[in-house]
């Protein structure tokens, strides 16, 4: 809400000399955020006077534009007294007038986002012109270039700062308005917030109190068939209305500090109104009126142009304004097309109607309305100044059009009563913690509007412009308000001994640790993935990964559904940084991804009491499920060449590695098998399992996948469900046991076919060798002519030791040939000579 | 006949003579002096300590000698054989050593040649930041609680006084799945968590919930429609806005430095009735002179986030009893609390996944 401070100043007193600051200051300590404050001439600076033309010579150029040379009595403003010599362009004045000046060294607005314009004397037009005659839109008060600004002949004496005269010293105050204060929005709840809030402030003037004439049998005849969504309509109105007559220019400048665009007199005197005292006022051109008012809840399927001219289809929750030609209006949002104002209306009807706030506010969302009367009447409006509104809009259409109000008064329906609701005297202190009286308390509520009875427990009635104080605790935010936020004192509680971090959540950053250990930098992508990021992976049709959950409403539809999978986000993360010439990328990420159960729906359960467990149960079973993964994208070199040696290219095996580094960390141990999925190498993709559980998969990328996402080939990654990882962490690491006698060392090179997995033939090996095996490790494949075609060495390096004793001559190659033995029954392998 | 050899006149053995043994030792040692290295040295020991060295040749000669004579020559021999193998010994050693000096010399690297060869990890700022959010809270005794970020409506809008027309829903701008009538929606706040809390837990509650919220806010420099929140939530006997205000200030001055502390405005949020802004004093400025301060833009103040007392209408809803137990609520931006600790005013790097951002933190902040 933007109010300017002399509209504000004109229904309430502060004591002389405060400053628009400290009357700032204090509302935002009480509820009324400041957002900024504005005035019209904040960017003029120097001197700005009110000038009388002496002369003017019409002298005409080689271009064809005449201009002319005039002279300009400015006071003593120029330091001299002589006339300032002056070349203007404009020619809607003549000598004696009084304009506005400005003289060199003043600085002006400038127009079209030029900025700041410095006036200086300059020679022009064969002339030395010292200064300037401003236009409206020089001064930044609007668009009007036609002329310069001719001053009323009793503006003020040559020399006097123009600035008042033109309203460029007028503050306007923005406000942010909570939706616990709509009475704010209006200068009438402003004034009173200045007036409980500033110190010495006094003599609220209110708008909205008025001698209005009593409702008789004359007026336009208006009957409401849902009393409930219409509480109070009044009609009033004028004729003989002067539709030419402008609008006058405090109203103008009012409106327009105010934020909206003054449009014409009628319509400005509606919005003038509803700005002061928060009442939206609908005027119709009661010409075109054709019988009775009703109002009623709308009909599904009707319809209605409303006057920003979309063809709506109403909802049978809408509330209408119709007369005998059908729906004329979307009552308490915005009228009708057929019955608008324009510039030939002369009869005006006038309606000041209470609308039920939540009819009002469904109204707006179903139909995408916001406007400055559904705004105020979505949030609660006081339901008791329909007349008084109704009757400051007849005058002021009286007074500034020519017209006669007409002596028909229409009120159907009366204001709903507030509710007295019991608030404990004590409840503000025992909710802010500092000593309030009761009676501290029932005096603050009574400056808010409130009648207060009783004692001990306290009646309280909120003021008709309240409709938001419902619950005794809201009463106590008034008072602690006007108390003081800033006197709550600091005391910090004492917490009972506190579990520390949970097992999942310190593994969680022992994950973190231990990748940003092995070289992974860690990355947030936004979990929204389409169509096409799916295809970009180049997952089947039927991958499971398919199967998202959709958002109504996504930022952009590219991006319209919940990832299940953390790969394009990251895939993408890494080709951007490839983009921007960082060639060797290693990224983790880890988030929920989104997997839909298919479930059926949430409930909206009631909220005046606990779900029953099972409603509980209930509402986390229809959500998705929400695992946690890791995934890892690497690219590039993993060791950069240099004079140590060449550079190591990732491989398929880094992104293995990552996720055996960070399943070490967690105390486990990875078991990996071939397998083909997107979007990995069919041929270099690992499948990888912990207990016998797949957690997930790591290898290299697909290069079509590469290319989609802007890697270079031979990129790769993992993803797992870290969820299944963190819940298998050992968690009690059992002491180790080793020996200390002596080593026996045997190597054995086994030859298989290709298509056997080493990790066979490891298993192989360590189950035949028993308890004696210490350790294998692979040291060496070698394919080639040596064992021939389809066929593979990998060399073994075991270790063998006796926890109780030192091996017996033998006893190493016996374990080694049973080792050799075994894995040549289970994979074929023949021991190399 | 023959018997030993008593007569043997040890005269004609020459080189057992006392004069002649010295002379091999002093011939010995001066060459040990001679050697300049170990192979010389070798040498040396081979031609005066070797099998074939004079002193060895002489000491054959003892047999000869008569029984009486013997001992002397033994005894002169084993002398000068000793004094020799010392002497060798200790030029070994010298040698040794300044071979070791010189070798070493030799291996003299520029310890300026760079070393890095590996990628550097490091972990992501607002992870970080999280991390070191719920820690503080952990140190003064409260638990970190969790739930999903795919949330139903009920938890993350009625459960928290945000009716199905509660104008504040309009505030929050909500992405909302399919199908509609699932009432299944991306949580705009961390609140459901703290409904869920109640939900499952007994008072006394002392818990913080860090995690991500989505709104359906344009990406720009200060707008995210995904962003980090954390919110705190206690609810235990007698709890005030003073034990708020406590909390906040003691988080304050944590995470910003000692004396910054908080300020309260009243502000409006549903779950909470009194419900207040809270400003943290400009760490920068520290509120002196602020007008030429860009963190806080001549305030003196920041804005934080948002607090209260917890609406007894949520305690209802979420199963905890009114009458017994009051509690305290706040939340504030870790994605915010970031940019203006870290001196960040564009808020996209965040998101961008540029390795060169996130490394620049490291594993700890
Ligand atoms: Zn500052």
């Amino acid at each position: 809400m933007k109010a300017p401070l002399s509209w504000i100043l004109d229904h309430v007193d502060v004591p002389a000399g405060t400053t628009t600051d400290e009357i700032t200051d204090r509302l935002t300590l009480t509820g009324l955020k400041l957002e900024a404050i504005e005035s019209a001439g904040r960017d003029i600076t120097g001197p700005l006077v009110i000038g009388r033309v002496l002369t003017m010579e019409p002298e005409p150029q080689k271009n064809g534009k005449t201009i002319n040379w005039c002279t300009v009595d400015v006071g003593d403003a120029n330091g001299t007294g002589e006339p300032q010599g002056i070349v203007c362009g404009a020619h809607n004045f003549k000598p004696g007038d009084l304009v506005a000046t400005v003289l060199p060294g003043g600085v002006l607005p400038g127009s079209h986002g030029s900025g700041p314009v410095e006036i200086g004397a300059r020679k022009t037009y064969g002339h030395l012109s010292a200064g300037m005659i401003c236009s409206a839109q020089e001064l930044g008060l609007g668009d009007d270039h036609d002329g310069i600004i001719v001053l009323p002949a009793d503006a003020g004496e040559p020399g006097q700062d123009v600035r008042p005269v033109l309203g460029l010293d007028e503050e306007t105050i923005e406000f942010e308005i909570n939706p616990d204060r709509a009475y704010a929005l209006s200068i009438r709840g402003i004034a009173r917030e200045v007036l409980v809030s500033v110190e010495g402030a006094s003599n609220f003037r209110d708008p909205a109190v008025r001698d209005t004439p009593a409702a008789n049998a004359d007026g336009h005849s208006v009957v409401v068939d849902d009393a409930e969504g219409c509480p109070v309509f009044v009609a009033r109105r004028v004729t003989g209305f002067d539709p030419a007559a402008p609008t006058p220019d405090f109203m103008v400048q009012r409106i327009t500090a105010a934020g909206m665009r003054p449009i014409s007199l009628a319509v400005d005197i509606t919005n003038y109104v509803m700005l002061e005292t928060g009442r939206p006022i609908h005027g119709y051109d009661a010409d075109k009126l054709t019988g009775a008012i009703v109002v009623r809840r709308a009909r599904d399927g009707e319809r209605l142009t409303t006057l920003d001219g979309t063809d709506r289809t109403l909802d049978a929750g809408d509330l209408v304004v119709t007369d005998d030609s059908g729906i004329i209006g979307l009552g308490g949002v915005m009228g009708g097309e057929t019955t608008e104002m324009s510039g030939t209306t002369t009869s005006v009807l006038v309606e000041s109607a209470h609308w039920d706030a939540v009819s009002m506010f469904r109204t707006g969302r179903r139909h995408k309305i916001t406007s400055e009367a559904g705004k105020r009447n979505e949030r609660g409006v006081d339901p008791t100044i329909c007349e008084a509104a109704a009757d400051r809009v007849v005058a002021l259409l009286v007074e500034h059009g020519g017209g006669q109000a007409d002596p028909g008064v229409t009120v159907v329906g009366t204001p709903p009563a507030m509710p007295v609701i019991d608030v404990p005297g004590d409840l503000a202190a025992r909710v802010s913690g500092m000593p309030i009286t009761e009676e501290q308390s029932i005096e603050c509520l009574r400056a808010v509007g409130c009648d207060v009875d009783g004692s001990g427990t306290l009646s309280v009635t909120p003021p008709p412009w309240r409709p938001d104080l419902t619950d005794a605790q809201d009463f106590s935010e008034e008072v602690i308000r006007l108390v003081g936020y800033d006197r709550v004192p600091s005391v910090l509680p004492t917490p009972p001994s506190g579990r520390g971090l949970t097992r999942a959540q310190q593994l969680r950053r022992r994950v973190g640790r231990t990748l940003a250990g092995d070289g992974f930098v860690e990355v947030v992508t936004f979990p929204f993935v389409g169509a096409a990021d799916l295809d970009a992976l180049g997952l089947p049709a039927d991958d499971a990964r398919r199967d998202v959950l959709r958002l109504s409403n996504p930022l952009s539809a590219e991006a319209g559904s919940m990832t299940t999978t953390l790969l394009p986000g990251l895939l993408r993360a890494a080709g951007k940084n490839v983009g921007h010439g960082n060639t060797d990328v290693a990224i983790f990420e880890t988030g929920t991804v989104t997997l839909p159960r298919h479930s059926g729906p949430a409930a909206i359960l009631p909220v005046d009491r606990r779900p029953t467990d099972e409603e509980f149960a209930a509402l986390d079973a229809a959500l998705p499920a929400q695992p946690l993964h890791l995934a890892v994208v690497a690219s590039g070199e993993a060791t950069s060449g240099g004079w140590w040696g060449d550079a190591r290219p990732v491989t398929w095996a880094d992104a293995v590695e990552a996720v055996r580094s960070v399943s070490a960390a967690l105390g486990l141990e990875v078991s990996v098998s071939s397998a083909d999925r997107a979007p990995w190498h069919p041929g270099r993709c690992a499948e990888l399992s912990v207990d016998g559980a797949v957690i997930g998969h790591a290898g290299e990328v697909h290069p079509t996948v590469c290319q989609a996402f802007g890697l270079p080939k031979r990129a790769v990654a993992a993803e797992v469900d870290l969820d299944l990882l963190l819940e298998r962490a050992v968690h009690l690491r059992q002491a180790p046991t080793f020996s200390s006698y002596p080593v026996a060392k045997e190597d054995v090179a086994l030859v298989v076919d290709t298509s056997v997995p080493a990790a066979d033939v490891e298993a192989a090996l360590r189950e035949g060798a028993g308890e004696l095996l210490e350790s294998i490790r692979l040291f060496d494949v070698y394919t080639g002519d040596q064992v021939g075609e389809g066929k593979k060495s990998l060399a073994y390096a075991l270790r063998f030791r006796a926890l109780d004793r030192t091996l017996k001559e033998g006893e190493a190659a016996a374990a080694r040939d049973a080792a050799v033995a075994l894995a040549a029954e289970r994979t074929g392998a023949v021991q190399r000579a | 006949m023959s018997g030993p050899n008593t007569d043997y006149d040890p005269v004609e053995v020459t080189p057992l003579k006392a004069e002649q043994v010295d002379a091999m030792r002093e011939a010995a040692l001066a060459a040990i002096a001679d050697a300049t290295d170990l192979d010389g040295l070798k040498q040396v020991r081979l031609d005066h300590a070797g099998d074939r060295s004079p002193i060895a040749l002489a000491n054959r000669e003892i047999g000869a000698l008569p029984p009486q004579a013997r001992k002397d020559a033994g005894q002169r021999i084993g002398k000068a054989r000793g004094a020799i193998n010392q002497s060798l010994a200790a030029r070994q050693a010298v040698l040794e050593a300044e071979h070791e000096e010189r070798m070493l010399a030799e291996e003299g690297v520029d310890v300026s040649l760079p070393t890095t060869r590996s990628r550097r990890g490091g972990r992501h700022p607002l992870t970080l930041q999280s991390e070191l959010i719920a820690d503080l809270f952990v140190a003064m005794g409260y638990e970190v609680a969790e739930g999903p970020v795919v949330e139903a409506e009920w938890l993350n809008f009625d459960a928290l006084n945000l009716g199905r027309d509660h104008p504040a829903r309009t505030m929050q701008d909500t992405f909302w799945t399919e199908p509609a009538e699932n009432h299944v929606v991306l949580r705009t706040q961390t609140s459901p968590v703290q409904a869920r809390t109640m939900l499952t837990r007994k008072p006394p509650i002392y818990v913080v919930c860090p995690g991500r919220v989505f709104r359906t806010d344009e990406y720009d420099a200060t707008h995210s429609p995904m962003f980090h929140q954390v919110e705190g939530l206690v609810v235990d006997e007698g709890i005030t806005m003073a034990h708020l205000k406590g909390t906040l200030d003691h988080f304050a001055s944590q995470l910003f430095g000692d004396g910054i502390t908080t300020r309260f405005r009243p502000s409006y949020f549903p779950f909470t009735e009194p419900s207040a802004e809270v400003d943290v004093k400009c760490f920068v400025c520290r509120g002196i002179d602020p007008e030429s301060c860009r963190t806080c833009r001549g305030e003196g103040w920041i804005e934080w986030g948002g607090c209260g007392v917890v609406n007894p209408r949520v305690l209802i809803a979420c199963g905890v009893d009114p009458d017994v137990y009051s509690g305290f609520a706040f939340g504030m931006g870790i994605d915010r609390s970031f940019m203006f600790r870290h001196n960040l005013e564009d808020l996209r790097p965040l998101f961008e996944g540029d390795v060169r951002f996130s490394a620049a933190f490291g594993s700890e902040i």
